[in-house]
């Protein structure tokens, strides 16, 4: 199928996900104001929300089957990494509206625009991974932004809930003026902002020492790095994870993440991959966000906080398919998101039935000898420690192989040895969570009486950790999808020596 | 059919095993995990005699696994892998029988991870791709992790978390080695494959980064084996962990550090491995193990932490005889590894059996037992013998072979290792005099009760192997010959082409 954006039933078609999940969000929005008295209509504009992110999913699976494609560049992509990431994002609020269900009942909060706020924000993500211009990259960015500042606040009557929100919302508006100052500069430098006019500009021009353009293209790394929170920008986001409530950090953690990755793979292998001076900045920026964030993890005693650093420290491995920059780079890129996704979610819903009064405060500790009382559940949350950690058999150790895998190839042993090394770290504050589970015992009888899963969220978590363990063994069909959505963006050769990147080899 | 099916078998059948082991009644989870190991043991027992002793790998079955990436599920033996699978699965049930007295909480998840374990060591001695073996290498850690970490003694979760951080330092590392190989072939060959036998007919030709790689290798197995100076793991590990798990610490785990240097370490860079420097380097470290470990084990007053140093210094007597790199040190080396297996197995057994009596280890806790307990003096002092090294027990033969298999290459270095045999009788013997002879004056050894039914049943099989293996090894040095030969000749043959090119 052939999408000719000069007619606008084909725009329509090539943006059917987002106009159906706009829809559902503005339907939802309207069946919150006309019902929001009782818990039972907040579970209504739930699974309402559920219904449109369902819809928007058949809606990017029908452009996927058939092979979607644009006749000529437009604003937006109509490639396969786009359904790829499309997918992921919907997934990612699926199950965080899952999650959301019960946890919003049991806190107590009556804020049924918080499944509005969850659509808005996909809306974006999809629009900004999406993109095909810094300007529509731009919109997206703010559309997801401004909606998660708002579900990062949601619990007002929280200081740390409101402090979080507060935080999150200065640096982020902080982050869009670079952003936004970085794309004028790039336009001033190339009088254009689509993203594949940039390439061809900047080969055509021999731009690519430009002194604006550098400048630009720092100032728009900064903030993505800022989104991503990589390591020196990141000092927002232990604070914020930890103030949030807890689905919504995970759905801060995981697809606002993965939103913020695959718009900068875009933007850099689209317009920048001519450029070669990113390249030594993505490595520094990976190996700095892998070192601080495994060492600062090691520190942390709260559960939350620990998992905050670490979402830090999986940001670096994400920076390393980024640096090296290959076809197999992107799609062990989308491989890894999914992967770190799935765990992710799986460890914050876990986490948000643990500490059920106060989450914030639970430190590693206070899980000894659950094991004995809620067996499942620490059998889930330890698959997930290994998951993140990337032991074999599950489906962490299969994206960080594949993550090995693209730096191997792409020449660039020394981030792999890197990762490696950190990935050492990192077990020194996983494994100490599976300790408390299973090797302490319980420091009383009715030390874990009131920990409870609630039904949906024990589904939900049950089958990710079944897709955990099953993806870690036969993960083919996923390798695939990674493959063929990744090769959907091509990278053009840096036109610098290779020798330009720090690793020398 | 059991030709193609037996190896998947093996590797499965514990799964299985360990399943059953949840799904059943908690008082019988021993029950079941005692047939369903002694079940492996019989389904592995056939590979003994249907085993031709010819070079090559026999029983193999393989099937595609990843396709993306070339990775495949080969699993096959040789003469080298077929004594480590044989003595796993002999090992296990041997220390599931063992374990009925000492585990007496969480039984099922006991019983459940020693199979899972079972399975992890199956499938790193049969693995033939380097990415199975990689996940087999690292899937065991989690068992034995929680083994110690949940059964364990009193400072069972330093023990634990060392153990577990150790070793998957080193394994990370070799896993970037695995990928920087595979790539390196694939680049030259245009077949990026994770098979064993692709991988070792092309390696040649990758000049210094074979230096690195092998550096990567080196280092997961060294921590594994262990050898001088990464050994500190070990002592911790083996004295915390429940009896059991240092049974299978010392007679499995240890081997497949020595295992890896044989199968990978040696076969994919020959011309590293006989580099004149790396053999000078491993051959001290070697010799350091072996006279480092007995002292250190003389004045050990924990008789587990003794028997821990003594495996330092009997593996670097493995170490030496597969540097020598003739057929006997090697044959001897392969011995050695399944001696240790038995006799170390049969000392943790045994400490363990004291253990459980008088719940201490400490070696002055003791003496005068020949008194209370004939029977388990008896047989403390044939399988200390038989670690010693004394003639007509399995350890002669070993050690006897690798002195005198190095001596020709190594005259100097084998001179030295020889005084490792006379540290050994230093530490062991005193040990052997404090426990069982000397005056019987505790009053709490008095009544000691002597072997049951159950622990004879379980040193028995033990004890017949120490003698069988001690009078008459040619039925295993048979079978083992041409994997050596075949072996040392590769090795050799690939070292003088590749110095050749270069």
């Amino acid at each position: 199928m052939t999408l000719d954006f000069a007619r606008a039933a084909d725009v329509l078609r090539g943006l059917l996900p987002e106009v159906v999940l706009s829809a559902a969000a503005l339907l939802v929005l309207l069946l919150v104001a006309w019902r929001h008295q009782s818990p039972r209509d907040q579970r209504l504009a739930g699974w309402a929300s559920l219904a449109g992110l369902l819809a928007a999913g058949v809606a990017v699976w029908w452009l996927w089957e058939n092979g979607a494609r644009a006749a000529a560049p437009g604003m937006v992509a109509v490639d396969a990494f786009r359904f790829a990431t499309d997918a992921l994002f919907l997934v990612a609020a699926a199950l965080t509206a899952l999650v959301s269900l019960e946890y919003l009942d049991r806190e107590g909060l009556r804020v049924p625009e918080y499944y509005v706020l969850l659509l808005c924000a996909t809306v974006g993500m999809m629009l900004m991974a999406g993109g095909e211009d810094l300007m529509v990259v731009f919109l997206g960015l703010e559309l997801m932004s401004i909606s998660v500042y708002v579900l990062a606040g949601i619990n007002r009557r929280d200081p740390a809930s409101a402090e979080a929100a507060l935080k999150y919302f200065l640096l982020g508006a902080f982050a869009s003026g670079f952003l936004v100052y970085g794309i004028a500069l790039v336009y001033g430098a190339t009088g254009t902002t689509t993203l594949t006019q940039i390439g061809l500009q900047v080969r055509t021009h021999g731009l690519e020492q430009g002194v604006m353009l550098l400048v630009g293209l720092a100032l728009v790394l900064v903030g993505f790095g800022f989104k991503v929170a990589a390591v020196p920008f990141h000092m927002w986001a232990p604070d914020v994870y930890d103030g949030a409530p807890t689905p919504v950090t995970g759905y801060m953690a995981t697809a606002v993440k993965a939103a913020a990755f695959a718009a900068l793979y875009r933007v850099l292998s689209e317009a920048f991959g001519g450029v070669g001076a990113w390249r030594p900045i993505v490595w520094w920026l990976a190996t700095a966000t892998m070192i601080a964030g495994n060492l600062i993890a090691l520190a942390q005693r709260t559960v939350k906080r620990m998992l905050a650093y670490s979402s830090v420290a999986h940001a670096g491995y994400l920076l390393v398919p980024i640096a090296v920059g290959t076809g197999a780079g992107s799609a062990a890129l989308l491989f890894y998101l999914f992967a770190y996704t799935l765990v992710t979610l799986a460890a914050f819903a876990l986490l948000a039935a643990i500490g059920r009064d106060g989450e914030r405060e639970l430190r590693i500790d206070d899980l000894a000898g659950l094991a004995r009382r809620r067996p499942w559940l620490s059998a889930a949350l330890a698959i997930c420690m290994l998951s993140l950690l990337g032991f074999p058999g599950t489906v962490g150790f299969i994206g960080k192989w594949y993550i090995l895998l693209a730096a191997t190839a792409g020449r660039q042993v020394v981030l792999g040895a890197i990762l490696v090394l950190t990935s050492v770290v990192s077990a020194g504050y996983y494994l100490p969570v599976i300790m408390a589970l299973y090797m302490q015992p319980e420091p009383s009888e009715a030390a874990h009486a009131g920990v409870r899963l609630g039904r949906v969220a024990g589904v939900v978590v049950a089958a990710a950790a079944a897709a955990l363990l099953v993806l870690g063994v036969r993960p083919n069909a996923l390798v695939e999808l990674a493959r063929s959505s990744g090769s959907s963006i091509a990278v053009p050769a840096p036109l610098t020596a290779p020798g330009a990147t720090p690793t020398g080899r | 059919m059991y030709e193609r099916g037996v190896l998947t078998a093996l590797l499965a059948w514990p799964l299985v095993g360990a399943l059953l082991v949840v799904a059943a009644p908690a008082r019988w989870a021993k029950y079941v995990a005692l047939v369903a190991s002694v079940a492996e043991f019989a389904l592995s027992v056939p590979l003994w005699w249907t085993f031709q002793p010819a070079g090559g790998f026999q029983f193999m079955f393989d099937a595609m696994w990843l396709p993306a990436w070339g990775i495949r599920y080969t699993v096959g033996v040789d003469g080298i892998s077929l004594f480590m699978v044989l003595l796993t699965t002999f090992l296990v049930p041997l220390s599931v029988l063992g374990s009925y007295a000492y585990i007496t909480s969480r039984e099922r998840g006991f019983y459940a991870l020693l199979l899972v374990l079972t399975s992890g060591m199956i499938g790193v001695f049969v693995a033939l791709d380097l990415f199975l073996f990689y996940v087999m290498w690292e899937v065991m850690l989690i068992p034995m992790y929680f083994i110690i970490g949940m059964w364990g003694g009193e400072r069972r979760l330093y023990a634990a978390i060392k153990f577990f951080i150790y070793t998957f330092f080193g394994s990370l590392l070799m896993l970037v080695a695995i990928l920087v190989l595979v790539v390196g072939v694939g680049q030259r060959t245009g077949v990026y494959s994770f098979s064993y036998s692709h991988l070792v007919t092309h390696v040649g030709g990758l000049g210094r980064t074979a230096f690195w790689l092998f550096g990567a290798f080196f280092l997961a197995f060294a921590i594994k084996v262990p050898m001088f100076p990464f050994h500190t793991w070990l002592p911790d590990a083996h004295v915390e962990a429940p009896t059991a798990g240092s049974v299978i610490l010392a007679g499995i785990l240890l081997k497949m550090g020595t295992y890896g240097f044989l199968r990978f370490g040696l076969p994919l860079f020959p011309a590293v491995a006989l580099h004149p420097a790396i053999q000078a380097g491993i051959v001290t470290l070697a010799l350091i193990g072996i006279v480092y470990g007995g002292l250190v084990a003389m004045v050990q007053p924990d008789f587990k932490k003794l028997i821990a140093y003594s495996s330092v210094a009997h593996l670097g007597f493995v170490m030496l005889g597969i540097w020598a790199l003739t057929l006997q040190s090697v044959q001897g080396a392969l011995l050695i590894m399944i001696n240790h297996g038995i006799s170390t197995g049969a000392l943790f057994l045994l400490a363990g059996m004291l253990y459980e009596r008088r719940h201490t280890r400490l070696l002055d806790a003791f003496g005068g037992l020949a008194r209370v307990m004939p029977l388990f003096a008896a047989t403390l002092t044939l399988v200390s013998l038989s670690s010693i090294g004394l003639p007509a027990t399995n350890g002669f033969v070993g050690e006897f072979l690798v002195l005198v298999g190095a001596f020709p290459s190594y005259p100097r270095a084998t001179l030295f290792a020889t005084t490792g045999v006379v540290v050994a009788a230093m530490y062991l013997l005193p040990a052997l005099q404090r426990v069982i002879y000397n005056p019987l004056d505790k009053p709490e050894n008095q009544a000691l009760p002597d072997l049951s039914l159950r622990e004879i049943a379980v040193l028995a099989p033990l004890v017949a192997c120490i003698v069988w293996i001690g009078v008459y090894p040619q039925p295993l040095l048979r079978r083992m010959e041409p994997a050596a030969r075949d072996l040392i000749q590769n090795v050799r043959i690939e070292a003088a082409t590749s110095t050749a090119v270069r």
